[in-house]
């Protein structure tokens, strides 16, 4: 295991004025070197990188007869944010379940931070730090604000059967975890809303209330399925900031996105996904005008642009 | 009679009690009237290798020696026998009753005691034979009770697979398990019976059509009066489930409320000439049932491929958004869809009367084999439930010749457990996604 | 119709041992479907066999009361794991349906002559509870006043051993759900794919909540078994369950205290019907007898139950205790 994993105590000394405690579980410096690499990485689809994190060969999953993802070698740079594009039914989604756990692979192994998680339920991928929201936000609708962050804090000794009989056991473990939801709630400019029903919430707030809940478990990667899918734009643009300030702060970020706009603006890379396999992977101005990339946009006649949502559900 | 013509093959001559094995027994008999609060009595049903013997007098007495009752079979063989009360009882078979060809299996078992439990109905055993069968060797593997066993498996898995039809389509197409299900079997049954049996007397014919008319119509007017305006109202599935489990005993007890406790059988038909194909022996009746329902289920087969309401229903169930995207008009086939389950339930539910009885708690009983059919076969699938049925049913009514009829649904338990563990998606269903 | 007659006969039945039987029986349905969505249709399967449990040990092998109850609890937890593993990595919908049949089945295997030599077959064994009466602290007599009768000394020492039973199990309901493990289980029954995004292990808490439940199920079936004396397959038929649902969702799912109050409340009303109906058919302003014959008057109380849960799942999904603004969220 890397050194930077750092369970459910709060290091509040660390350093010190760097928000990065709040949210990460990653190297400041190492994710910044790992992010400067990407510049020298060729553009090629399955290109080895410098310092991934994540490390997939062979995925492949096929339900029936039909084959959903079939890569052969992806690798995520450590500390970057990458987008992960292509037309409709490209297996985009599908990707993020297998890789997270979610709907189980049909072939191939993956590694995360040099462990293998190819075989590991969803829950243990999550505690492993690698962390993954939904298209359709999941808000446990009937449960405050806080209670969702609180939840989703991680190794918590009340959530034993026998020792949550005992308060004294974790009283003081769900106040620091409280401190910490509390802290990210302002940041997400939510805590205003912490003892009102997740349910109550507008769809955009549901978004950063999602995000913010998965920044409760220290992840070191984010996986968000379309984030800005049926948000306005303006909130649109506070979700950005918040990406990008989750890079900046050391988290590594993969995100589904149609919005070609987006994608241009904030990543650093670009894998581009089409009838489940990785046709093309560069950085932004790499992949916008690359020859596959365009053809497998026309091929499922989408545009660039399309907003709509991936596959019909 | 016709079995002793059979000669050499030794058939094993068992008289089929309420609560035994094979025969005609078969699923009416185990829907003992557990729940009824009604009067306790004794009931079987005398009969030598299928064909029922009649005028066998039957007396029972109570604890003191005093003679409390005294019944003597009928037509088909069967005998009912209210008692006063709970208690200890003798009932004894008049042996000069029998006919002359016909003995007790077991001489010395002329007497039975059963203890009668408050409500309870025990079943009256008497185990009877043709006068020259030679004495039975008893083979390891009762061949002949197998291939029985074969007959009536074979009719309960199509009539299973008949009945669920509907439970399979509709949770195709809504998501929906309705437990509710069971009482549209029911419902098909008790109408014909009234229809058939009381005021009109209308000829079983005519009577099962209306009963599959007013099961349409009873699908219809759920869909119409509850399900529809459910869903509009964006009811979670988990509340729609309870909401079934409600309406299951609204409709189990209302049954019960018009139709009463007993258990009763259709005047037509009750009696049919037995058939012997080889080692398989069954009825006319039984013949016709399993005839029809073979045609029925092709008939639905082939409306799902290659008509246009049936393709419709098909993709409604395959991708409900694209459906509706693609000028299917969802509403419409889900309501032809509640049509289509309650009528096909309807008639399950007159064969199941026919071959076994009419009673309030068939179709629940029912249900659970249809569940465990739907489930093997794939939830969803109409063709995988076809299978998934005549499996059921040939396991219930095979494993009833080892296990008995009191723990044949065991089998069925057993078999659903045993696919949720290997693969839930059933023979034929294929793997959910999820995310 | 004589009012005060249906007034006591309501109030003896809302606090009597049918309705604490029934109490616990939905107390652990709460920990299953109020706190953790699962939908476990066969709660009378959890309440024989620890009814039962307790029934053979004492019968059969000749153990203590005490033995016997442990006994009863022990294989309800095991036939909790036991449907958890099929069930619980799928659709809610599996479990509703493996559990409605094991309820079933577990009656017509207790009822056959195969087990007979364990169970006595259909009759049932008798002449359990001597022990439990013989700790009996309380002066014989008749208790109670005006239209609260409470009865006999012993059916008082029942009653305030089930009431007991009734505080410490919402005492320990009270306490979990309150703490980090309990908000897990909701977080399951509002979106268990969010939970294990969480890193949750769903499956594991899913197991705890069904073995839970199902054991205060079994404490059901054992204070059942001594209650009345004894067991018979026949009592535990599906409308257990479905009485324990009509309970549950009455008082409010996933409340504390919502299975006590609609014990309370469903018993002096189911009660309190029968004997309306029955006067009702008495005095000739309701001939049901007369049109349908005598199953009619609890076929009708029984349709009306049915009727009153689906109506309450239509309109009332929250209970009495519950929050409309909370329900309204959806779930």
């Amino acid at each position: 295991m890397a050194p930077d994993t750092r369970p459910h105590v709060p290091a509040t000394e660390e350093q010190g004025s760097e928000p990065s405690d709040l949210v990460a579980g990653e190297d400041l410096a190492l994710a910044r070197r790992a992010r400067a690499q990407l510049a020298e990485v060729a553009p090629e689809p399955g290109v080895p990188k410098p310092d991934p994190l994540l490390v997939a060969d062979g995925v492949r999953k096929s339900f029936g007869g039909l084959v959903a993802v079939d890569t052969r070698h992806l690798e995520i740079q450590r500390g970057t944010i990458t987008a992960l594009i292509g037309p409709n039914g490209a297996g985009k989604t599908t990707l993020f379940n297998v890789l997270t756990g979610f709907d189980r692979r049909s072939e191939g192994t993956w590694q995360f931070a040099d462990q293998d998680i190819s075989r590991m339920a969803p829950h243990r991928v999550a505690q492993r730090g690698m962390v993954r929201t939904f298209q359709m936000t999941k808000a446990l609708t009937r449960m405050t604000v806080m209670e969702n962050m609180r939840l989703a804090a991680t190794g918590q000794t009340g959530e034993h059967l026998l020792s949550a009989l005992l308060p004294g056991t974790w009283r003081a473990q769900e106040r620091e975890n409280t401190e910490r939801a509390q802290a990210l709630l302002e940041r997400f400019d939510l805590a205003a809303k912490a003892d009102q029903f997740a349910g109550e919430l507008s769809g955009g707030q549901r978004k950063l209330l999602e995000m913010a809940r998965a920044l409760m478990v220290r992840p070191r990667m984010i996986m968000l399925d379309e984030p800005m899918a049926g948000v306005n734009p303006a909130l649109t643009q506070t979700l950005l900031g918040h990406v990008t300030d989750l890079r900046d702060e050391g988290l590594s970020v993969v995100f589904v996105e149609h919005d070609m706009d987006v994608v241009m603006g904030i990543s650093d890379w670009v894998v581009c996904l089409a009838e489940g396999q990785v046709i093309a992977e560069g950085p932004p101005e790499a992949i916008s005008d690359n020859r596959a990339v365009i053809d497998a946009y026309l091929g499922a006649r989408q545009d660039l642009d399309e907003h709509g949502p991936e596959g019909v559900r | 009679m016709s079995a002793t013509a059979a000669g050499g093959r030794l058939v094993a001559v068992t008289l089929v009690v309420a609560l035994a094995a094979g025969g005609l027994a078969a699923l009416g008999a185990l829907a003992a009237p557990a729940l009824a609060e009604g009067e306790e009595s004794l009931r079987g049903t005398l009969q030598v290798d299928g064909d029922p013997v009649e005028g066998v007098r039957i007396e029972v007495t109570d604890d003191a020696g005093a003679t409390v009752a005294e019944e003597t079979s009928d037509a088909d063989g069967q005998v009912e026998i209210a008692l006063p009360g709970p208690g200890s009882y003798d009932a004894t078979l008049d042996v000069d009753t029998l006919p002359d060809d016909v003995v007790l299996r077991d001489p010395d078992r002329a007497t039975i005691s059963p203890d009668v439990s408050p409500g309870a109905t025990r079943p009256l055993a008497f185990p009877l034979q043709d006068a020259d069968t030679e004495e039975e060797v008893v083979s390891a593997i009762p061949w002949s009770r197998l291939a029985q066993g074969s007959v009536n498996g074979i009719k309960l898995g199509l009539l299973i697979g008949m009945a669920s039809i509907g439970l399979s389509l509709v949770f195709g197409t809504t998501r929906l398990i309705n437990f509710a299900h069971g009482e549209m079997v029911t419902f098909g049954a008790v109408v014909a019976w009234m229809l058939h049996m009381t005021g009109f007397e209308l000829p079983l014919i005519a009577a099962t059509l209306l009963a599959i008319v007013a099961g349409g119509a009873l699908g219809a007017g759920m869909e119409k009066g509850l399900w529809h305006p459910l869903r509009s109202r964006k009811f979670g599935i988990i509340q729609m489930l309870v909401v079934s489990i409600g309406l299951s005993f609204l409709l189990r007890y209302l049954i019960q409320l018009v139709y009463g406790t007993q258990r009763q059988t259709y005047a037509d038909f009750a009696i049919s000439a037995s058939v012997s194909l080889g080692p398989f022996r069954t009825t006319v009746r039984d013949l016709l049932i399993m005839g029809i329902s073979i045609l029925v289920l092709t008939g639905v087969g082939l409306m799902l491929t290659r008509t246009r309401i049936g393709k419709a229903m098909r993709a409604v169930a395959d991708n409900r958004d694209l459906a509706e995207s693609s000028g299917i008009n969802v509403g419409r086939v889900i309501l032809i869809v509640w049509v289509l389950g309650g009528a096909l339930a309807a008639l399950g539910g007159v064969f199941v009367g026919a071959s076994e009885e009419v009673t309030w708690i068939m179709g629940f009983r029912l249900l659970l084999l249809m569940f465990a059919g739907v489930i093997l076969g794939g939830i969803g699938t109409a063709f995988g439930a076809l299978v998934g049925s005549m499996v059921v049913g040939l396991g219930v009514e095979i494993s009833a010749v080892w296990l008995g009829g009191q723990l044949k649904y065991v089998w069925a338990l057993a078999v659903l457990i045993l696919v949720l563990l290997v693969r839930p998606q059933g023979i034929l269903g294929v793997r959910e996604r999820v995310g | 119709m004589d009012l005060i007659e249906i007034l006591s006969f309501a109030f003896r039945s809302a606090v009597g041992p049918l309705a604490i039987t029934f109490a616990l029986a939905a107390i652990g349905l709460n920990i299953h479907y109020g706190y953790t969505g699962l939908l476990n249709i066969g709660q009378v399967a959890f309440v024989m066999v620890g009814a039962y449990g307790l029934a053979i040990t004492v019968d059969v092998f000749g153990g203590s009361h005490v033995l016997g109850a442990l006994v009863g609890l022990g294989l309800a937890a095991l036939l909790a794991v036991l449907l958890a593993v099929p069930t619980l990595r799928l659709r809610a919908d599996y479990l509703a349906i493996t559990t409605i049949s094991v309820g079933e089945v577990l009656r017509l295997a207790t009822r056959s002559s195969q087990a007979a030599p364990l169970t006595r077959g259909a009759d049932g064994i008798a002449g359990l509870g001597g022990p439990f009466y013989a700790l009996n602290p309380i002066p014989p007599g008749d208790y109670g006043f005006w239209i609260f009768q409470l009865g006999s000394e012993r059916r008082v020492w029942l009653m305030l051993v089930g009431w007991g039973l009734i505080a410490l199990m919402c005492l320990l309901v009270w306490a979990l759900m309150r703490s980090p493990w309990g908000r897990v289980l909701r977080a399951i029954r509002e979106d268990e794919e969010a939970a294990r995004s969480l890193g949750k292990n769903v499956f594991s808490y899913k197991m705890q909540a069904l073995v839970l439940g199902g054991v205060i199920g079994g404490l059901a079936g054992v204070y059942y078994a001594i209650q009345a004396a004894g067991v018979a397959p026949d009592t535990f038929d599906p409308r257990i369950t479905f009485y324990a649902y009509v309970i549950l969702i009455l008082g409010g799912p996933g409340r504390v205290l919502g299975p006590v109050l609609g014990a309370l409340i469903f018993y002096a009303l189911f009660q309190g019907a029968d004997v309306l109906l029955r006067q009702g058919a008495a005095g000739g302003w309701l001939p049901l007898v007369e049109w349908f014959g005598s199953q009619a008057i609890g076929a009708t109380r029984l349709a009306l139950v049915g009727l009153v849960l689906m109506l309450l799942m239509i309109f009332r999904p929250q209970g009495i205790l519950g929050d409309r603004r909370e329900m309204s969220l959806g779930a």
